[in-house]
């Protein structure tokens, strides 16, 4: 079989083996042990020709319900939100997508200053001065925070708050073992983070403390309170994970005294994909500059004085440091960076919080209509685009017969948080519209009375 | 226009622009003042930039235009496998089916999802011969980390506390001794001996009853193949230690052998190297693991399972070392290297491998008089060079990488491995034509041949870039992290 990605000719093989000085290529595979050497071809599907895999793949995918043909209300920390056509025609450029981390940065410099553009970005959301090129995503950035705060106090306990997703607590489990870094969950009270619990948890061992502003129930948290309580002892740091869309409307985590801000710019310009690749950012003060994990770009000038980028501050990093590291990360999320910089750039300064506004009060008209039907909401808190209900049947059932009506309801809480029974989180944002929303409650009303 | 500063994004903003297309108003307006007092309210808006569409595709056109991918030019950048990257990937993951559909929907309306991840997941054990496969980590070095903390619950689960090491090569890429260190291990250096290999004897002094695991890429960082593996994982396994595998050079082997047939416990994959990635200008990438049975209990969870109503995820894992990544990895990367299997085919992918050796043994051969070659013996998918004769005449390996800039080539890998002197690793992808490496070999000697009579225009280097060589010792020193506004 012909394959379109190898380009070399029966002539040109035999051209370059001779150039070599073998006879066949086996020969270029003779130091591999007999012992291991494959006897046997691979027991892998047939190739298939580009025509007949995209037919495949095609009805593969169609097998999926997709967010462009149902109504969802689901979020919980992945968002379906537009994304301007601008977007995938930015990324689909493939000196961008095809290039490697920018170690040549004469050759690079669209790529860097696009990172540079990025930070700056992330660094205006957060209120903090510094912001890296970017993480895995949400849930390891907040990971390597609490890693962080541990490096630099020197203490091997941090506070993490039960409103914090719980995917991105059970990954700060990992990570904090690998560390051995003792996690305590302190728990919740009406939505929110239970003061009392945390400040009885605070002394001069707790290395940080972890908050998600708003948080997994939608809530926003008394930041300036705990705050106050974290910051009776000067070395404790505040930890804040954020969805950054929200950070057009709320005040940045940075005015809290936020020492560590991270989060996912999913919410910016990457579709849902299942869970991912999404985008990590991580940004932080002035202080911590040297002990930001990950790629940092920076501004300098070459020969001649002319603005220029490179990545800098790599006495940091594995491939200078080696075991002193305190980060592994090497590849990140250039590419998703550079669609959340664009996505960003295209809503602007002011879109942004006209974004926000639209998805807040999307959702508090659905709250509402929800509250109207007799349906309970959970917590009476202020939140921004998500808000839980208490349904008088499991969330599994109603969701069940939502989709029989072309609607993905939201998120079944009870699976991750067993007090939480039959209580459903709901995400409304600026793509939903009226008439599905009302759709989307009259149904509720009908399984609900049904 | 040559000398003026190339705009930063805010540069171009103006109040007043927009290219931001939001929905009205299609619900009552609500006070949210009434709701939030001021203190959680924004005061200042962020400094977002403000263009309309055109301007904005305008500046990241310029800024693409700024930048080398492997669709401009070859990329011979030594431990990168920068290969061709298909289009029919790229339309495969941006199917709607795909791309928009949510993780945590019911499994029975992603099936074709978990489909995809079962099948990549059988295609990707009998490639390297391994037992089970989590596609979980998003990158080469969250797979090292998360393959290191499976071997060490596996040998706490033993009962097994006293094993801090992970002996590294000291030809190994730094993630590893990071990632090492990262899952709570020491790690060890075992040195290469005068074939570029793993001095067996060094191997055998520092193994011993606190070794966690000895991690390996094979071939190595050289792109030698490490003939005596067998007898190294003897030696590992006698002393209770595991094997790792950093897939990082698979490309080179292929159909022809596998991690799994050699000895390793644990292996990862970097599909946005060997699988066609892309690379995406430094990720996102994906790094699934592969283990042996005895460490399969340990996988991150969730895994997918297959029963008789489809494919479902199996979250009740008790010795999982627990979640590494929030869902399930880098789905739509893994999408695409999947996208690049199914095309290929084993037969496809030995030619790739078998080519890919090819190819470097060729360049390799052809540069050998001119540039030190510290191993003599076939190379496999990627060789290291030493820029030693040029550094006696005053031009080092990063300059002779800058001239390459100026004959529009992106160099090889310069910056490791540490073993070498002025090393040039060079590889030269499967997916490279005759005339190309031609075009490379031609271009290499003729920058000999500079040094030996023009070392200026070397060391100079880049003289056609949009810019020159760039001040790192300013950017270090004097931070500048953000753009800031002058007024």
């Amino acid at each position: 079989m012909d394959f379109r990605y190898l380009p070399m000719t029966e002539n040109d093989k035999k051209d370059m083996l001779k150039a070599i000085g073998v006879d066949s290529s086996d020969e270029l595979f003779s130091d591999i042990p007999k012992d291991i050497l494959l006897k046997e071809p691979l027991k892998l599907k047939k190739p298939v020709s580009e025509a007949e895999l995209k037919r495949e793949l095609t009805q593969m995918a169609n097998k999926n319900y997709n967010l462009t043909e149902y109504t969802s209300f689901l979020g919980a920390g992945v968002y379906d939100h537009f994304i301007p056509s601008v977007v995938d025609h930015v990324i689909s450029r493939s000196e961008f997508y095809t290039a490697y981390t920018p170690y040549q940065p004469e050759i690079s410099q669209g790529g860097l200053q696009a990172i540079f553009e990025f930070q700056t970005m992330i660094s205006e959301l957060t209120g903090l001065p510094i912001a890296n090129s970017s993480m895995y995503d949400g849930g390891t950035s907040l990971a390597e925070a609490v890693t962080l705060s541990a490096g630099q106090t020197r203490r091997k306990k941090v506070l993490v708050s039960k409103t914090v997703h719980p995917e991105s607590r059970e990954v700060i489990e990992t990570y904090a073992r690998g560390q051995h870094i003792d996690v305590i969950e302190i728990d919740y009270k009406d939505g929110v983070t239970d003061l009392e619990q945390l400040e009885a948890h605070l002394d001069e061992t707790i290395a940080g403390v972890v908050i998600q502003y708003p948080n997994f129930f939608g809530q926003i948290e008394p930041m300036a309170k705990i705050n106050k309580l974290i910051k009776n002892d000067k070395k404790t740091m505040f930890i804040v994970s954020s969805n950054p869309l929200a950070l057009g409307f709320l005040t940045p985590p940075a005015e809290f005294g936020a020492d560590i801000v991270v989060g996912d710019t999913q919410v910016f310009g990457i579709p849902t994909q299942f869970g991912g690749p999404h985008c990590g950012y991580f940004a932080t003060t002035k202080k911590l500059m040297r002990k930001v994990p990950g790629r940092l770009v920076g501004q300098t000038v070459d020969e001649e004085g002319k603005r220029g980028f490179v990545l800098t501050l790599q006495a940091r990093e594995q491939h200078i440091r080696r075991d002193k590291a305190t980060s592994n990360i090497c590849s990140n999320q250039a590419l998703n960076a550079l669609a959340s910089a664009v996505a960003m750039s295209s809503i602007g300064k002011h879109g942004i919080k006209k974004m926000t506004l639209l998805n807040m009060k999307k959702a508090r008209y659905a709250k509402q209509k929800i509250q109207d039907l007799g349906v309970d909401i959970a917590f009476s808190g202020p939140f921004f685009n998500e808000f839980v209900i208490k349904l008088p049947k499991s969330v599994s059932e109603v969701n069940d017969y939502l989709l029989e009506k072309g609607i993905i309801g939201g998120y079944d809480l009870q699976t991750v948080y067993p007090e939480l029974k039959n209580h459903m989180l709901v995400a409304v944002t600026e793509v939903r519209t009226k008439e599905e929303i009302d759709t989307f409650v009259k149904e509720l009303g009908v399984v609900l009375n049904g | 226009m040559a000398n003026k500063d190339f705009p930063l994004i805010f540069e171009r903003s103006k109040e007043g622009r927009v290219s931001y297309s939001l929905p009205e108003l299609d619900v009552p307006e609500v006070d949210l003042s009434e709701e939030f007092s001021d203190e959680y309210i924004r005061q200042t808006p962020p400094e977002l930039p403000e263009l309309s569409e055109l301007e904005l595709m305008r500046h990241y056109t310029a800024l693409s235009t700024r930048n080398f991918g492997v669709d401009s030019g070859f990329y011979p950048l030594g431990s990168c496998t920068m290969k061709y990257n298909p289009k029919i990937n790229e339309d495969i993951a941006r199917l709607p089916g795909f791309s928009h559909i949510h993780p945590y929907q019911h499994p029975k309306t992603v099936q074709g999802a978990l489909e995809m991840m079962y099948d990549m997941q059988q295609h990707l054990k009998e490639i390297t011969g391994m037992y089970e496969i989590s596609l979980q980590p998003a990158a080469g070095a969250h797979g090292e980390w998360s393959g290191l903390m499976m071997i060490r619950a596996f040998h706490e689960a033993n009962g097994d506390f006293k094993r801090t090491k992970v002996i590294v090569p000291d030809s190994a890429h730094g993630t590893n001794p990071a990632s090492a260190t990262v899952a709570g291990f020491e790690s060890v250096t075992v040195k290469s001996n005068e074939n570029g290999l793993v001095d067996l004897d060094d191997l055998k002094r520092v193994v011993g009853e606190d070794t966690a695991a000895l991690m390996l890429t094979n071939p190595n960082t050289l792109g030698l193949f490490e003939t005596e593996i067998l007898e190294m994982k003897k030696i590992v396994h006698e002393a209770g230690g595991r094997l790792y595998y950093d897939g990082a050079n698979l490309n080179a082997i292929m159909g022809y052998a596998r991690p799994g047939d050699m000895g390793f416990d644990v292996v990862h994959l970097n599909l946005h190297k060997t699988f066609s990635g892309p690379h995406g200008g430094g990720g996102p990438g994906s790094g699934p693991i592969g283990v042996t049975k005895e460490l399969e209990p340990f996988l991150p969870k969730p895994v997918i399972v297959k029963n008789e109503d489809g494919y479902t995820f199996d979250y009740d894992r008790p010795q999982s070392i627990g979640r590494v990544k929030p869902y399930y990895g880098n789905f739509s990367i893994y999408l695409r290297a999947y996208t690049y299997i199914r095309t290929l085919g084993a037969e496809g992918l030995k030619k790739v491998s078998e080519y890919a050796v090819m190819n470097a043994n060729y360049v390799m051969r052809k540069l050998e008089s001119v540039y030190e070659l510290p191993y003599k013996q076939h190379c496999k998918h990627e060789f290291v060079l030493s820029g030693k004769k040029q550094k006696k005449l005053g031009v080092r390996t990063l300059d002779i990488a800058k001239r390459l800039l100026d004959y529009e080539y992106h160099p090889p890998t310069i910056y490791f491995p540490l073993n070498v002197e002025e090393a040039m690793m060079i590889e030269p992808p499967e997916t490279e034509t005759k005339e190309t490496l031609d075009g490379f070999i031609d271009t290499m000697l003729t920058i000999a041949d500079e040094v030996e009579n023009n070392p200026e225009i070397v060391q100079e280097a880049p003289h056609t870039t949009v810019v020159k060589r760039l001040d790192e010792t300013l950017a270090a020193r004097k931070p500048v992290l953000r753009y800031i506004k002058e007024d």
